[in-house]
């Protein structure tokens, strides 16, 4: 019963992450807020999404997949964001106005 | 004395004779315990402190990501945009490549946050901040918090 | 209110809202690693519409698929990267 509340509240949240994810790739104003948000709050609401659905059958199998795919979500979602970034930036793509660049400060020095 | 840990565990699920997500996890509680006791009488053994300091940064992580996630989701649903983004170079005392990569991944995977570069040196890291309108109390924040943190792991 | 009906009702749904503002971004761009990202993004709602439809139909295999495509997204996003980081050299 508990567990059925349990995994009934992590679905809402998780959706509910996913839907500002969704929303919010579509509205920040630049690159790298959009990177840096939406990206992990995706991860946060499949980490919520998965661990409901372990509750939810709450057998071994199930169980240890979904620690799987929330462990390798884990790992590779800020490697990914990262490497994207990072390729942005040297790219040029251009920062919010009025972003304070302490990397290019750094770049001009060197 | 992880692998010894896990062993007791699986050991503790087999004499229940349930293979199961509770049981395993019972094993493995009752195992640290027991190992615990155990390393006592003979000695001191770094695995429980360390096991307790993982254990608290990612309930700290866990936390962080929650209070960093909602401060997002109010900024995407109202109508303007608070956000007053930088990039920030933030000094890392970084000890090895996996604290330094712990690190980094730790800051991006924090809504907010973003891990852009790292100096050639290994020393500085630069950050992409949302929300930095104070450049350097926002660079405090993540050397205060995350950046002792996972220091506090890897010592 | 059991949670299989909840997910056809309410969840997939939503899910699938977040997928169409993900597409919009994507098509809009402006910059490639802007498309990049959105496909990133589009990859981990596909992992937890997965999740949802497993829940919702009682299907355990779904979840294998998910495990695959969080594999497979990762390589691509990455492969980007490479190649944008490449392209500006």
């Amino acid at each position: 019963m508990i567990a059925e509340y349990c995994a009934l509240a992590l679905t809402l949240s998780g959706t509910a992450f996913l839907l500002l994810a969704g929303i919010g790739i579509l509205r920040l104003p630049d690159l790298f807020s959009r990177a840096s948000a939406t990206t992990k709050a995706a991860t946060l609401g499949v980490g919520c999404l998965l661990a409901a659905t372990a509750i939810h059958f709450g057998d071994l199998q199930v169980t240890t997949r979904a620690l799987a795919i929330v462990a390798f979500l884990l790992l590779t979602a800020p490697v990914s964001a990262h490497m994207l970034a990072r390729a942005a930036y040297r790219q040029g793509v251009p920062l919010f106005p009025g972003t304070k660049d302490e990397l290019a400060e750094a770049d001009d020095q060197a | 004395m992880l692998v010894l840990n896990m062993l007791l565990a699986l050991a503790w699920a087999a004499v229940t004779g349930e293979l199961s997500v509770q049981s395993l996890g019972a094993g493995f509680v009752v195992g640290y315990f027991v190992l615990w006791l155990v390393t006592r009488s003979l000695g001191e053994s770094r695995y429980f402190a360390k096991a307790w300091r993982i254990l608290l940064f990612a309930l700290h992580f866990s936390w962080e990501l929650l209070v960093a996630a909602l401060r997002v989701a109010v900024d995407v649903v109202t109508p303007r945009h608070l956000i007053k983004p930088a990039i920030l170079a933030i000094p890392v005392e970084t000890s090895s490549a996996a604290e330094t990569t712990t690190l980094a991944n730790a800051i991006t995977l924090t809504p907010g946050t973003l891990a852009i570069d790292i100096s050639e040196d290994g020393k500085t890291m630069y950050v992409h901040a949302m929300y930095a309108k104070d450049v350097d109390s926002a660079r405090r924040a993540i050397q205060q918090g995350l950046g002792k943190r996972v220091h506090e792991v890897f010592a | 209110m059991n949670l299989p009906s909840l997910m056809f009702s309410l969840i997939l749904p939503a899910l699938v809202l977040a997928v169409a503002l993900a597409f919009v971004r994507l098509a809009r761009g402006p910059s490639l690693p802007d498309r990049v990202i959105a496909l990133d993004v589009l990859a981990s709602f596909a992992i937890a519409i997965l999740a949802a439809y497993s829940v919702a139909t009682g299907q355990v295999a779904f979840l294998d698929v998910g495990l695959v495509l969080g594999l497979v997204s990762f390589l691509g996003t990455i492969a980007f990267a490479r190649y944008i980081e490449r392209s500006t050299r």
